[in-house]
């Protein structure tokens, strides 16, 4: 029988209390963005333009993206990057084209960033064969590895061995190239995240290990989750580390360049943590209860892509009609990658046992 | 009898097996605040508090052993995952550990555990969200293996698994959840386990299936009988121990049989019930056991890949006719 005072035993941290109570606080703590224009970062108004279109890209893609499944038009699972897209852009601005990226399903933004088409993308929701993975893959499973981008990857923490997999195999070729890999703050607590950082390190891997840091797993806020500070996990490793303030494109964008030359030239990783926040539920069918409406759009009041257009505009770079402009093109790109996705055929049946093997004409066991 | 949805038949088995004893507990992740994934555990907190109901981070292979360590150490554990494809990341604790330990210790330690979850494909979740791991498991000595299709099962095989002092595999899935059926308010309901059920009586065919495939074998028999086929199905509900002798009798009776199981062909559940058949009865057999399974291809996602994937009724249908000569 239980002991006296057993049952007031608690195990995991408790969430919707108070502090005061032991329970813990939601949502990140952002440390202070860069105060550096873009000059000083070795950005043009171009380079401006390009980033606001791709932000803004991925952004009406997801909205988009979410009504269609909404209508019906595709199933599955269906994670948003929607509030987090400062992060695939200003790392991808800041890596050279060749370098490896890799991600977790929550990977939209990061195909759009490196490669696909708002039409292949929209089609592989649709399950088209004229998608990204050609209809197999899906939401969770874009890809684009002709331009490096190896993927999204549907097992928490699977893909993180994987990518400093893709930097041994750069450094065993002395190519020049890095790889990043970017997983949440839910993936920081399985073994394969440990196990890797230990091998990066024994054997100076030229890598990039990148919490997206958005304050849930699910529906569990980090604390409840996780123990300290994440980024403290580089010490044990004795890893170079650094945190991010994610919800500044020109933040990610300085720290990821200096990070990407320091990884280049000394061929060590590093561990960075990115702090974010996602706007949207984990997936579609998430009653998130587990946050307040405040907290929410205490965070949805500091926008990356709002933010980066109040600069282009208080600079004088850009005036109002310009942000229009590019944000009609991306709409018309948006709306023409929904009818491309819908009038596109399905795969034939046959594609069933395609690319399970090499071989044309493969063993399959019946 | 009262009419309940599978996740309520299964989250009372727990609850009435938690109140019963205090030495059961349940972790996972999402399964206290958030009330479960797929909100079977829903209630329980509120009920049992933080000290019993414990949500874990993603860490599967550490709660699982974390599981294993307790079970040894006097505890009775249900470790929830979120579907079995994640309990791969756990299997060196069930398969090295769970499974091993009283043996390789000469019996000096029991592990009597649960360890549950959805099971199979849900639907357009790709290729690593959609894998039938029930026959994969029951190749090990040392577990049982229950893979369930109505909530009357659930409930009776939960509590069951739960107070077996082994280690014990209890499958479910993501697309039954919601499904409804009577349950039996019978006051400490139990299913042996190891026991399967006729649920469909027919002289002409016997169908074997477990899980979500029980209901396309149960459209397939309402199709077939229009044509005056009658089929005899079989609800094993446990896969290991498996109830051959249910089996056999029912094929003794009608010389023919079709296995159908949502597992990839090679050395599946249907493999093993096609091998057991033939060794037990073989001179009643009028025609060769046939299976319908999964191809030997990983799950698709586009919706029509996905449907000529998954077993269908059509199938079953296709394979009865063709033993039926
Ligand atoms: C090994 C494994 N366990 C559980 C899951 C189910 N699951 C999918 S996403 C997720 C939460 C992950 O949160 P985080 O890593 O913070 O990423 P985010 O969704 O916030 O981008 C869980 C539990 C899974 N896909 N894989
Ligand atoms: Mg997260």
């Amino acid at each position: 029988m239980a002991k006296k005072g057993t049952s007031d035993i608690r195990f995991a941290p408790t969430g919707m209390e108070s502090p005061e109570k032991g329970g813990v606080q939601k949502g990140v703590d952002l440390p202070a963005a860069t105060r550096k224009k873009h000059k000083s970062l070795g950005l043009t108004t171009q380079h401006l333009k390009d980033m606001y279109q791709q932000m803004y890209l991925q952004r009406r893609f997801e909205e988009r993206a979410m009504q269609q499944y909404q209508k019906g038009k595709f199933g599955g699972f269906l994670h948003l990057y929607i509030g987090q897209e400062a992060i695939s852009t200003g790392t991808v601005f800041a890596f050279n084209n060749d370098d490896d990226i890799i991600t977790a399903y929550r990977d939209h933004g990061w195909g759009l960033c490196r490669g696909i088409s708002a039409n292949e993308g929209m089609a592989e929701l649709f399950g088209k064969a004229t998608g990204c993975s050609g209809g197999k893959g899906g939401s969770m499973h874009f890809a684009n590895v002709k331009e490096h981008f190896w993927g999204g990857y549907g097992i928490v923490g699977g893909h993180i061995p994987i990518a400093s997999g893709l930097a041994f195999a750069n450094k065993y070729n002395s190519n020049g190239r890095i790889s990043a890999c970017f997983f949440g703050d839910g993936a920081v607590d399985q073994g394969a995240l440990h196990e890797t950082m230990n091998l990066a390190q024994l054997w100076k891997l030229p890598t990039i290990f990148v919490v997206e840091n958005n304050g849930y797993s699910m529906g569990t806020a980090a604390k409840r989750h996780t123990v300290a500070e994440i980024v403290d996990r580089a010490k044990g490793y004795g890893m170079k580390s650094a945190v991010i303030n994610g919800m500044d494109v020109f933040s990610v964008f300085e720290k990821m360049k200096e990070i990407a030359e320091d990884v280049r030239k000394h061929s060590e990783p590093w561990f960075v943590e990115i702090r974010t926040y996602r706007y949207r539920g984990h997936s579609m069918s998430d009653p998130q209860k587990y946050r307040t409406k405040e907290e929410l759009e205490e965070y949805q009041s500091i926008d990356p892509i709002e933010r980066l257009k109040s600069y282009m505009l208080q600079e004088k770079l850009f005036k109002q009609s310009d942000i229009d402009s590019i944000e009609e093109g991306v709409e018309k790109e948006v709306l023409a990658a929904v009818s491309f996705a819908d009038e596109s055929p399905f795969p034939e049946e046959s594609e069933l046992y395609t690319d399970m093997f090499v071989e044309d004409n493969p063993y399959f066991h019946v | 009898m009262a009419v309940l949805q599978f996740r309520e038949a299964i989250k009372h088995a727990i609850d009435e097996e938690m109140s019963r004893d205090e030495r059961v507990f349940i972790m996972g992740e999402e399964v206290a605040e958030y009330n479960g994934a797929y909100k079977v555990t829903e209630g329980l907190l509120d009920k049992y508090g933080y000290w019993r109901v414990i949500d874990t981070p993603i860490s599967e292979l550490g709660f699982a052993g974390l599981g294993v360590g307790a079970a040894m150490n006097g505890l009775r554990p249900i470790v929830e995952f979120m579907t079995f494809n994640f309990a791969v990341l756990a299997a060196d604790q069930i398969i090295n550990h769970a499974t091993k330990v009283k043996y390789m210790t000469g019996g000096q330690a029991d592990c009597p555990i649960v360890f549950r979850g959805p099971n199979a494909s849900a639907g357009q979740l790709g290729a690593t969200h959609s894998v039938a791991y029930d026959s994969m498991y029951a190749q090990f000595p040392g577990l049982k293996v229950i893979y369930v299709s109505e909530p009357n099962d659930a409930k009776g095989l939960m509590k069951s698994a739960i107070r077996d002092h082994n280690p014990v595999l209890f499958m479910e899935s993501e697309q039954m959840y919601g499904l409804k059926g009577e349950v039996s308010d019978e006051e400490d309901f139990i299913i042996p386990i190891g026991k399967g059920k006729i649920k469909r009586e027919g002289s002409d065919v016997t169908l074997v299936a477990h899980g979500k495939m029980y209901h396309f074998a149960v459209k397939a028999a309402n199709e077939l009988a229009k044509d005056g086929i009658e089929c005899e199905i079989i609800d094993p509900r446990t896969v290991k121990p498996l109830d051959l002798k249910l089996i056999v009798q029912s094929v003794k009776k009608t010389n023919r049989c079709v296995v159908i199981d949502e597992a990839h062909p090679f050395a599946g559940l249907a493999a093993e019930i096609g091998f057991l058949i033939q060794r037990e009865a073989f001179d009643y057999l009028d025609a060769p056991v046939l299976r319908v399974c999964l191809p030997d291809v990983n799950a698709p996602f586009s919706k029509p890949l996905f449907d000529a994937w998954l077993p269908s009724p059509k199938n079953i249908i296709d394979a009865v006719k063709q033993v039926s000569y």
